[in-house]
């Protein structure tokens, strides 16, 4: 499976990531050459195989519904890189 | 013995002992946790301009306790907060930000009554294997300059090798703790996954990442695990599994212990001179009266697809959290949300960050997640399931941490599937959650090798007993690399 300029664009758009035009070609081949490794995993003694999602086979332990954390608001926005009023600021959404 | 009596004793003994004498010395009297900081901290300001093993420093407190540490110094490696110290990650993303609270591991070494002095290098968020894609420079290994010292935790691995501190924390995500130590020369245990709290460990890939210890010696290893390890509510993979005393571990015989070689692990992708120290070592277990038997272990390749599918498509969904908003690293003048977003991660992240967050993002993409990231669950199960059969025949793995020792500086920087096969033989102990070792066992033209020891989950006792029987015969983990300058003196 390869990957084209225009497939890479497309994730890179996903993730939130700009790839500039110096950088295409070099980035394509690096993952070109990580997804090649991936036709290993076409191997058919996978076909029977259940997933495995944890290294120990465990479902996520829960805990009660109830409130552990106390308001740490001022702290957290100390490292806010850009607020006002104790909100995030961000560059205007809607005209 | 008076207080005079330790200065005599000299910085050399100092930060060459054992973590159990430097409590000794502290217990009796004889040595004072403020000149024994004082030691470390010279020591750091002579030896780290030449290695670049730490990203900050952290102005020591010696914490008012009587625990297991108490007055031992020690670096974190930079991926767990310390509240109101400067937490980087290796990342410009993540350059100026102060953590605003503990991890459960700084918590718990803190309550042990250890001493942080700073933060140590890394690859920038833990992905790497050599220590080059750190925003902070890159690390050279303390045995030769011009050879990386491995990576992820490269700095926590160089610094304990120059003897810059007693221990430093690791993460290992798939050989970060191992592969370091082993280019490095010194001791690593990357325990079962669960053992230590991830909590305020900032997250790679969650289902593999796991802290750990990397020391002097498998001894000094027992101590400080112990006091890292155990059940944090915080974490909601986190083990409740009684943790053992690992020192009191440390004294029992090896007779009739099962070492399981793998023999596929012997191939011609093993440079021969790593591989006969690796064989020495696993003769010197024999001659410990431990019997050796030929297991099974193949599709270390399969492993490695897998792992470079699984680990960046965790990655590209924990750190969609930089975002230029909330914390770190924002771009100047955004023109737009979009603009905000793109150019903040575009400008903070580094090369190989953005290009694992790429493969996952392609990884767990519609149309793509049953080709890729189910078929690489798959394989995960098929890698766990071959130990599981190694482990009914075995109590302990014994083999190489890496194909080869340490490479020289730039030599795979231009190709990230090559760097990636340095992980071959790390990598499917992630996959299956297992604990592992990397013990001091030789050297190759001057660069330090590496015995790797693999357990069943949750017997890190005995792998360190087996690491500490090792060490009592050998004398590897105590040879001190050659960094010229002041360290002429030590």
């Amino acid at each position: 499976m390869s990957l084209t300029n225009d497939q890479l664009q497309d994730v890179a758009n996903l993730a939130r990531i700009s790839v500039e035009d110096g950088w295409t070609d070099g980035l394509r081949r690096d993952l070109n050459a990580i997804l090649d490794q991936a036709r290993l995993l076409d191997d058919p003694r996978l076909d029977a195989i259940e997933p495995m999602a944890h290294p120990l086979d465990q479902t996520q332990r829960l805990r009660a519904d109830t409130v552990s954390e106390t308001d740490q608001r001022v702290t957290m926005m100390a490292a806010a890189p850009a607020q006002e009023g104790g909100l995030f600021l961000v560059p205007k959404v809607i005209e | 013995m008076s207080t005079n009596d330790s200065f005599e004793r000299g910085e050399a003994a100092l930060i060459n002992a054992p973590i159990t004498q430097l409590k000794a010395w502290l217990a009796d009297g004889s040595l004072d946790a403020g000149h024994l900081t004082g030691a470390f901290q010279r020591r750091i300001d002579s030896i780290d301009p030449m290695l670049n093993s730490l990203i900050s420093r952290v102005e020591p407190v010696v914490p008012r306790s009587d625990g297991a540490l108490a007055g031992i110094p020690y670096v974190h490696k930079d991926i767990f907060c310390a509240k109101s110290t400067r937490t980087t990650c290796g990342s410009r993303m993540l350059a100026d930000w102060v953590a605003p609270y503990d991890s459960t591991v700084h918590e718990r070494l803190t309550q042990s009554g250890a001493v942080l002095l700073g933060k140590a290098n890394m690859d920038e968020f833990a992905m790497g294997s050599s220590n080059e894609s750190s925003h902070f420079g890159a690390v050279a290994n303390p045995w030769d300059s011009n050879a990386v010292p491995g990576g992820s935790s490269g700095g926590s691995a160089a610094a304990v090798a120059a003897r810059l501190v007693p221990f430093a924390t690791g993460t290992d995500t798939g050989g970060s703790i191992r592969q370091p130590a082993a280019f490095c020369g010194v001791t690593g245990i990357k325990p079962t996954y669960g053992r230590v709290s991830r909590y305020g460990m900032i997250a790679y890939a969650s289902s593999f990442d796991q802290g750990g210890v990397i020391a002097k010696s498998a001894a000094d290893c027992a101590l400080v695990l112990g006091e890292m390890a155990g059940f944090d509510p915080k974490d909601s993979t986190s083990s409740d599994e009684a943790v053992p005393d690992y020192l009191a571990g440390l004294g029992a015989s090896i007779k009739g212990l099962r070492v399981g070689v793998p023999t596929q692990w012997f191939s011609d992708a093993l440079d021969s001179a790593v591989g006969d120290a690796v064989t020495a070592a696993i003769d010197e277990l024999r001659a410990a009266g431990a019997e050796t038997v030929e297991i099974d272990l193949p599709d270390a390749d399969i492993a490695l697809a897998a792992y470079y599918l699984l680990a960046p498509a965790e990655a590209s969904s924990n750190l969609s959290r930089f975002d230029g908003v909330r914390f770190g690293y924002r771009c100047e003048d955004p023109k737009d949300l979009q603009d905000l977003y793109e150019r903040s991660r575009s400008e903070g992240f580094g090369a190989e960050v953005k290009r694992r967050i790429l493969v996952g993002t392609y990884a767990l993409s519609a149309g793509y997640y049953d080709a890729f990231y189910r078929r690489a669950q798959m394989a995960r199960r098929l890698v766990t399931d071959h130990f599981q059969r190694a482990f009914e025949q075995c109590d302990v793995i014994a083999g190489p941490v890496t194909p080869t020792p340490a490479f020289d500086r730039g030599a795979h920087s231009d190709d990230p599937a090559k760097m990636y096969l340095e992980d071959i033989f790390t990598i499917p102990v992630n996959l299956a959650g297992l604990p592992g070792m990397s013990v001091p066992a030789g050297f190759v033209d001057g660069r330090p090798v590496g015995l790797q020891l693999i357990g069943r989950h949750f017997d890190e006792a005995r792998l360190l007993n087996v690491a500490h029987q090792y060490q009592q015969r050998v004398d590897w983990h105590t040879r001190i690399p050659p960094l010229g300058g002041d360290s002429s003196n030590y």
